[in-house]
């Protein structure tokens, strides 16, 4: 029988577009010292470690041996967990799973990413099989414009719709001290910035952060001495269903992988209606299209109609189910920590932690990964024991 | 915490250059061979973990390229970077944690990369990378460590390579079929001093996956389920300066934690076999004393006294080893499967008789920081 397991703490670094001052492994104790305050704990009570992040972006090869100094494992169980975009989240799921095995109580997870020391898309281009998809079909943007330009064409849905995503979540990260970028932008900024790939403008799009996070799951019984109120994990959810761009393109589906992901946390989670009975999602979404898309994929909204429901302002901060409290990844995009950032702020606003982003009562929050090759992963956060 | 057990295994023949088969080939045949091993199908495997890194694949996020082929579509699915004895460990979380069964699957392909280049990347970029540090360098610093520490020489090392290479003449999965004398190991080339080209463990190209069962799913299987007793992992150091790399710290660490969870004291007595990570001959005699088989700088008198030999008390590597298949990721997983398969009774020409309890081993990183040890039995 797996043991139940909650958040009791989460610590993240100052994410700047470059952290010339801190070295990878500083900059992931940077994160890791934090999270271990914000539970009254050290080091030493850390019984073992899951870490990840994008070998090829900062050229490193085996990270967790790598990064022992700035995560404190020496002499402690490790373990490297790496999925792509999705890695922060596959390494929280795994810190879930270390403690819901019954083998450990207390489990750091990490995700970082200095992504000044790398060319992203130089090394993301790598993803894709190098004889069939390389040369035409690869890397972030590219397959990510052609989803939007279908969603488009079939909704009807238009530039502005997309951008106003970018505008709500560049403007919640005013409240919070940890984002990247912090400058209002309007509408027609989004509008105005320069094309990338059709429709996506550079505002349409994540930043390349320097950053780290860590977060400390703990064992029913260690969770309520650690936590006034832990984050308990209600549910998680995988699907890294394709392997091929060319498979994933079949968008009148959707986002398969995160509608079957959702469904399942639903209801591992007792959850028959999201919208309402969600107090928050924290959702990865590198661009303004995937804001008015995949909310309809979660089940927030019917088919074709995410475009208005974030218009009506149901996902503001003030609305029915607010996303993005934090400014998102759209603000703050460490990529092998953006996904554990996620499910960071899930339970920072679970825990009531969140000072100027905190919602004023959460019961049940939502946290979601994306990366590979259009894949999600899904962890659904409460604050009862469940 | 519940009972598992290891219900399904596979492992392709390890070789040189499997120039017939991509990666998501090697996979897709083990996955199938896993399944065909335990009697079951695809709807019966709950969820999916994949052993793979970017470095060996020369290609980020690796794993993209071969969930379709472990039978991971619309199943729960992850990806471990290092050895494959710490997938399988995450598996085995998972099945503890809820999952009925979890398949672990491994694939390396040594022939399309540089592995000088690869394993230099697990090292510092800024101090130690440009030293042109990597695996066969590390390790001559770290045998040279151990022989001055206790007086071994190099004719210690080269015996241990005389026996699993005449070992993996029984195995027909090995890549390397080789009789070697003692002679020949001391006139190979030399690579890195003390280290000859016989004490390096081969490049290969391979493949292996298991199925974990939880106790309730067990009778799933058509097979004689092997049980998991024991299992633990754990890290040393980055820097090797940091590190006594001649006591390996931290396999003592992960060993006295599997005995504990095993309810084993004295470790000689109790396992029958070892599996263990011989990337180098040297590595023999060293995890031996790490693993708590004998004191430290002892473990070269055990293959002396004849206690390691397949004849002997407790036989090393019967399989052959790293020495003799070295699949990086894939070696680790093997020697989980080469134990299951003894415990099962089903390892033909290289079996060890009337085999109860083995120890599995596999590390991470340079000089055997990270150490990951299993013990299985055929009882629960």
């Amino acid at each position: 029988m797996a043991q139940k397991v909650a958040i009791v703490g989460t610590g993240q670094t100052d994410h700047k577009s470059h952290r010339p001052d801190v070295t990878g492994q500083e900059m992931i104790r940077e994160a890791v010292d934090r999270a271990l305050e914000d539970c009254g704990i050290t080091i030493r009570d850390i019984d073992a470690i899951v870490i990840g992040n994008m070998d090829h972006f900062e050229s490193i090869n085996y990270v967790d041996n790598w990064s022992i100094e700035g995560s404190g494992g020496f002499m402690k169980p490790i373990m490297k967990v790496t999925t792509g975009g999705t890695t922060g989240a596959s390494v929280a799921i795994a810190a879930y799973y270390h403690v819901a095995s019954g083998m450990f109580d207390r489990v750091l997870a990490i995700g970082w990413e200095k992504n000044s020391e790398s060319d992203t898309t130089g090394a993301i281009i790598t993803c894709s099989d190098p004889i069939w998809d390389r040369f035409s079909y690869s890397g972030a943007i590219p397959s990510l414009a052609t989803e939007a330009t279908a969603y488009m064409k079939q909704y009807g849905a238009t530039q502005e719709d997309a951008a106003r995503v970018a505008v709500r979540d560049r403007n919640n990260a005013l409240n919070n001290p940890h984002a990247h970028l912090q400058r209002p932008i309007t509408l027609e900024d989004v509008m105005s910035s320069p094309m990338l790939a059709h429709p996506i403008k550079l505002l349409d799009v994540c930043p390349r952060t320097d950053g780290a996070c860590a977060v400390v799951f703990a064992a029913d019984g260690e969770a309520q001495r650690l936590a006034k109120q832990p984050a308990w994990v209600h549910a998680t959810a995988v699907r890294h269903t394709y392997s091929w761009f060319g498979d994933s393109t079949d968008y009148d589906a959707g986002l398969v992988s995160l509608a079957r992901a959702s469904q399942e946390a639903y209801k591992k989670a007792g959850i028959s209606n999201p919208a309402e009975e969600l107090d928050v999602a924290e959702l990865y979404l590198p661009y303004t299209y995937a804001g008015i898309k995949w909310i309809e994929d979660l089940n927030f909204c019917g088919r074709g109609e995410g475009a208005k429901f974030v218009r009506d302002g149901n996902t503001n901060m003030d609305g029915m189910i607010p996303v993005n409290p934090s400014g998102g990844v759209i603000s703050t995009n460490c990529i092998g920590a953006t996904a554990l950032l996620r499910v960071a702020e899930a339970s920072i606003q679970v825990m009531g932690k969140g000072g100027k982003r905190q919602l004023p009562k959460v019961n049940k929050a939502l946290a979601t990964g994306f990366g590979g090759c259009f894949w999600s992963d899904v962890m659904i956060l409460g604050a009862e024991r469940s | 915490m519940d009972n598992i057990a290891i219900v399904g295994v596979a492992q392709t023949k390890y070789a040189k250059r499997k120039k017939d088969k991509t990666c998501a080939d090697l996979v897709f045949d083990v996955t199938r061979a896993a399944m065909e091993d335990a009697g079951l199908t695809l709807g019966d495997v709950d969820n999916v973990v994949t052993v793979s890194n970017d470095f060996i694949d020369g290609r980020t996020i690796s794993s993209m390229a071969v969930g379709d082929a472990a039978g991971a579509h619309d199943k729960n699915i992850s990806t471990v970077e290092g050895d494959g004895t710490f997938g399988a460990l995450y598996g085995a979380m998972r099945t503890l944690g809820g999952f009925g069964t979890t398949l672990v699957v491994t694939h390396a392909k040594g022939s399309e990369g540089d592995v000088r280049f690869i394993t230099n990347g697990m090292f510092d970029p800024i101090y130690q990378r440009l030293l042109g540090l990597e695996s066969i360098s590390s390790s001559a610093l770290q045998a040279r460590m151990y022989m001055d520490r206790y007086g071994l020489t190099e004719e210690d090392f080269a015996r241990v390579s005389v026996k699993n290479h005449a070992n993996g003449k029984n195995n027909p999965f090995a890549h390397l079929q080789l009789d070697v004398t003692v002679d020949d190991v001391m006139n190979s080339e030399k690579l890195a001093d003390p280290l000859k080209k016989l004490d390096c463990s081969p490049v290969s190209d391979g493949a292996a996956a298991i199925i974990i069962a939880n106790e309730s799913h067990v009778k799933k299987a058509k097979t004689k389920p092997v049980w998991v007793r024991g299992m633990a992992h754990c890290s040393d150091a980055y820097l090797l300066g940091d590190r006594d790399l001649a006591v390996p710290q931290s396999l003592a660490a992960a060993s006295k934690k599997a005995y504990t969870m095993a309810g084993i004291s004295d470790p000689l007595k109790s396992i029958d076999l070892v599996e263990l990570y011989d990337a180098f001959s040297y590595m023999e005699p060293m995890w031996l004393e790490g693993m708590g088989f004998c004191e430290a700088g002892k473990g070269a008198r055990l293959l002396d006294q004849g206690v390691t030999a397949m004849s002997g008390g407790l036989p090393v590597n019967p399989s052959g080893g790293v020495l003799s298949s070295h699949a990086m990721l894939v070696a680790g997983l093997a020697r989980i499967i080469e134990s299951v398969l003894q415990l099962r009774g089903e390892a033909g020409q290289r079996q060890v008789e009337n085999a109860k309890t083995a120890l599995a081993h596999g590390i991470n990183g340079a000089c055997g920081q990270a150490h990951c040890v299993w013990i299985l039995g055929n009882q629960k």
